[in-house]
């Protein structure tokens, strides 16, 4: 192991933490300006041009807001949570390739971490079912019972959901007849998988949208029913976190379904120009997030009891259909797809 | 090899710190919580061994579902709080002798392999610990015990359905 090697893999994941942050910053901005105009209104425009300074503004404003613990708050946990809640969204890129191979100074750099891995897919999952722990720990340690019954529910939704988010990923694993990253995006060259996939696609999606607690399956922090869920009792740069935990989220799984999906970095001229791979990888991305701003915008809430069952009643049994009609279909066909 | 080594330590400590501390805990929340950090550390012993997809398995399943649902009913049941002895006072004896058992069966072991275990190790072949691999010794040599515990699972499942309808019936 070189010091030139430790040096390259300290920059690139210095760069996947930096999408993450600088993403959410402009992903809050990007969704109050969507919102806005879906709902035919202007958004922050004041704090710079297009209210470009808006992220910052509200940055300042929460460093310097007071900080309350509860009386009844377990206290280490309480700090933890938060953090704990980060985490999970800021490494669980480590495994999407940004581009292809790129060259830089006469030298050849891959543009990914760790995407070669034979167990990538694995990755994806095993870090998106600890992501739990940090909303079921806040929802816990406030010794508040909204914030509990927020954690509580947080935690079974997303044990629900998993499962059919598990068996989506199988058709591309299937596809590929790789649970390398690198293989699935290689498998999309001819075709995405979003055209072979569409139902894994759409299980995908809503799944995804269930983990990361987004509308209209944001139960955890339902305002009428919980006041604001696991993160009622937080305040300041403490709630920032969970705020940048549940952007930073959103891009990860944006990043992963345009990757299993929708052909990852790959687009015409790619293989020429290196550079042209992060940009429709970033664009890609972005057209995700708007259909889940989309989305927010458009649908009210379900139900708690309605959501349990159209996860485990309808998108599990439709999961497991799909990864056995897939499945048949390959073996049919003969792995010619 | 050294950088493995310092690796290897620093897990280990942390291994086994979370695993007393879960032990002594008095909280039930912080005891799962320790054992989370411990299924954690068991993982990266995984990676350190060269096997990623158990290391993986080992996160999703252990850490990321059980451990989950430890959580969920002990907050579910606002049991955090439960004093030692009590209704399972036999259990602290048994558990002593049964750790002894084992301790004195790993000295064993290790003292008596510990001079040819260099020797042992072969190279390992360049799809070790592969999910590939793993999947097709998983349905070809060990066929039988897969589809056992698969059966296993399936009557579990069903079993917990049944008993839970039941109650349901008699509450209403």
């Amino acid at each position: 192991m070189s010091l030139a090697l430790l040096i390259e893999w300290a920059i690139k994941s210095v760069v996947i933490i930096l999408i993450i942050l600088g993403g959410f910053a402009y992903l809050t901005l990007l969704e109050r300006r969507t919102l806005a105009r879906i709902q035919v209104r202007i958004g922050p425009n004041r704090a710079g041009p297009w209210g470009l300074l808006q992220p910052i503004a509200d940055a300042i404003k929460l460093i310097f807001k007071e900080e309350l613990t509860p009386r009844d708050a377990d206290k280490v946990l309480f700090f933890l949570a938060p953090i704990i809640t980060v985490i999970p969204a800021l490494i669980i890129l480590a495994v999407i390739p940004l581009g292809g191979e790129a060259t830089l100074f006469g030298n050849t750099y891959r543009l990914d971490l760790a995407s070669n891995v034979n167990v990538g897919v694995l990755y994806i999952l095993a870090i998106a079912s600890i992501a739990v722990y940090g909303i079921v720990i806040a929802g816990w340690s406030s010794g508040n019972k909204y914030a509990l019954m927020g954690g509580i529910r947080s935690s079974a939704q997303m044990i629900s959901y998993e499962l059919a988010l598990g068996l989506s990923i199988v058709g591309p694993i299937l596809l590929a007849q790789s649970m390398s990253v690198d293989q699935i995006i290689d498998g999309q060259r001819g075709l995405w998988y979003v055209v072979l996939q569409p139902v894994g696609f759409l299980i995908f999606m809503l799944a995804s949208i269930a983990e990361v607690n987004r509308a209209p399956f944001d139960m955890p922090e339902a305002e009428q029913e919980l006041t604001a869920g696991y993160h009622t009792e937080y305040s300041g740069m403490k709630f920032a976190l969970f705020f940048m935990a549940e952007y930073g989220k959103m891009i990860a799984v944006s990043f992963i379904a345009a990757t299993l999906f929708l052909g990852g970095y790959l687009g015409p001229y790619v293989e020429r120009f290196w550079w042209l791979g992060p940009i429709y990888l970033f664009i890609k991305v972005l057209f995700v997030l708007l259909i889940i701003i989309w989305l927010r915008a458009t649908l009210p809430r379900f139900r708690y009891d309605r959501l349990m069952e159209f996860g485990w009643k309808i998108l599990l049994p439709l999961a497991l259909l799909n990864v056995l009609v897939t499945g048949a279909i390959y073996v049919l066909v003969g792995g010619a797809v | 090899m050294t950088t493995d080594l310092a690796l290897f330590i620093g897990l280990a400590l942390i291994a086994i710190v979370s695993a007393v501390s879960m032990l002594v805990s008095r909280n039930a929340v912080y005891s799962a919580l320790f054992l989370v950090l411990n299924f954690l550390t068991v993982a990266m012993f995984y990676l350190l061994l060269h096997a990623a997809f158990i290391a993986m398995v080992q996160i999703t399943v252990y850490a990321g579902a059980i451990m989950v649902l430890f959580l969920f009913v002990i907050m579910l049941l606002g049991t955090e709080r439960e004093e030692i002895g009590g209704s399972i006072r036999w259990q602290m004896p048994v558990a002593i002798v049964l750790a002894v058992g084992l301790a004195a069966e790993l000295v064993i072991v290790i003292f008596r392999s510990a001079a040819g275990v260099q020797g042992q190790i072969a190279a390992l072949p360049e799809s070790f610990g592969s999910p590939a691999s793993i999947g097709r010794l998983l349905f070809s040599e060990y066929l039988v015990p897969f589809e056992a515990v698969s059966i296993l699972l399936l009557v579990a499942m069903i079993g917990t359905i049944v008993l839970t309808l039941n109650k349901g019936k008699e509450s209403r």
